[in-house]
């Protein structure tokens, strides 16, 4: 079954709705790539409120993909964990999520705008400081 | 003894194995948390099936006493076998592209676990366990 993933302005919103199978798994994170780079997304948002495990190997999934829509130049934020998924990822090794979290779809979206607005400053700073200062 | 077993034959089999053990765990009472503790433990072994060995079984029972509730898991294939499972068991160590996760991870998932391995055949045995309310 495909994911569908929803275009919001400059941002992609994804829901994972069922458990999926590892192929499956592989499968969400090619089109997220895909539509990232087809529509020049800033960022995208999985919500994961459906999903009650994250085994090591969709933890993997979900990192490597947060990592690698930040290669294309996108930000990720990961929202709607479940606390029980929460506690089991933590007693497993803390080491397994690195990617930006948010409670819910609302704050998702408004920790990814301020990601991209964040991003956008830096750069801006970046440009205007570099012929000044001489350095780097 | 009342008890379900699944044949592990490819990715759709480890969801199946994993929803029977969250299913039997909240059937004999266990909150959310251990369900979740469980199922994720049954995912990581029942994935090490599939990766290593192609295909086993995933057995669960309720081994329950008159102090305890218990639900047993094995997880067994016909594979090659780990060649040094003291290896295996740190955090970090695959020899796929894993993370290395899996294993130690499973074990701080349960109440019990243990794991034998000749080259033929590998048992994974783990058990959440639960003081029964008087």
């Amino acid at each position: 079954m495909k994911i569908p993933i929803l275009k919001l302005k400059d941002i992609l919103i994804t829901s994972i709705q069922i458990d999926l199978t590892d192929e499956e798994a592989i499968e969400f994170q090619t089109d997220v790539l895909a539509k990232v780079s087809e529509i020049d997304a800033n960022g995208v948002v999985i919500d994961i409120t459906a999903l009650d495990v994250v085994d090591s190997f969709m933890a993997r999934v979900l990192n490597n993909t947060a990592t690698m829509v930040r290669l294309l130049g996108a930000e990720v934020v990961l929202c709607g964990m479940q606390p029980s998924v929460a506690i089991t990822l933590v007693e497993m090794g803390r080491e397994l999520i690195g990617v930006e979290t948010a409670l819910n779809l609302d704050q998702a979206v408004d920790n990814i705008n301020e990601l991209i607005k964040s991003r956008a400053t830096t750069a801006l700073k970046e440009r205007r400081l570099e012929p000044w200062m001489g350095c780097r | 003894m009342d008890g379900v077993q699944i044949e592990i034959r490819d990715t759709r089999d480890i969801i199946a194995a994993r929803s029977a053990g969250r299913d039997m765990a909240r059937d004999r009472g266990f909150g959310s948390a251990d369900q979740t503790r469980l199922a994720t433990a049954i995912s990581e072994l029942t994935r090490n099936v599939i990766q290593y060995a192609s295909n086993g079984f995933c057995t669960l029972s309720d081994l329950s006493n008159e102090r305890d509730i218990i639900v047993h898991v094995v997880v067994e294939d016909s594979g090659p076998g780990i060649e040094d499972l003291a290896q295996a068991m740190e955090f970090g160590f695959s020899t796929s592209k894993g993370l290395g996760a899996g294993l130690p991870g499973t074990k701080r998932l349960v109440s019990s676990f243990e794991i034998e391995s000749v080259p033929g055949h590998t048992v994974a045995t783990i058990e959440l366990t639960k003081r029964k309310i008087i």
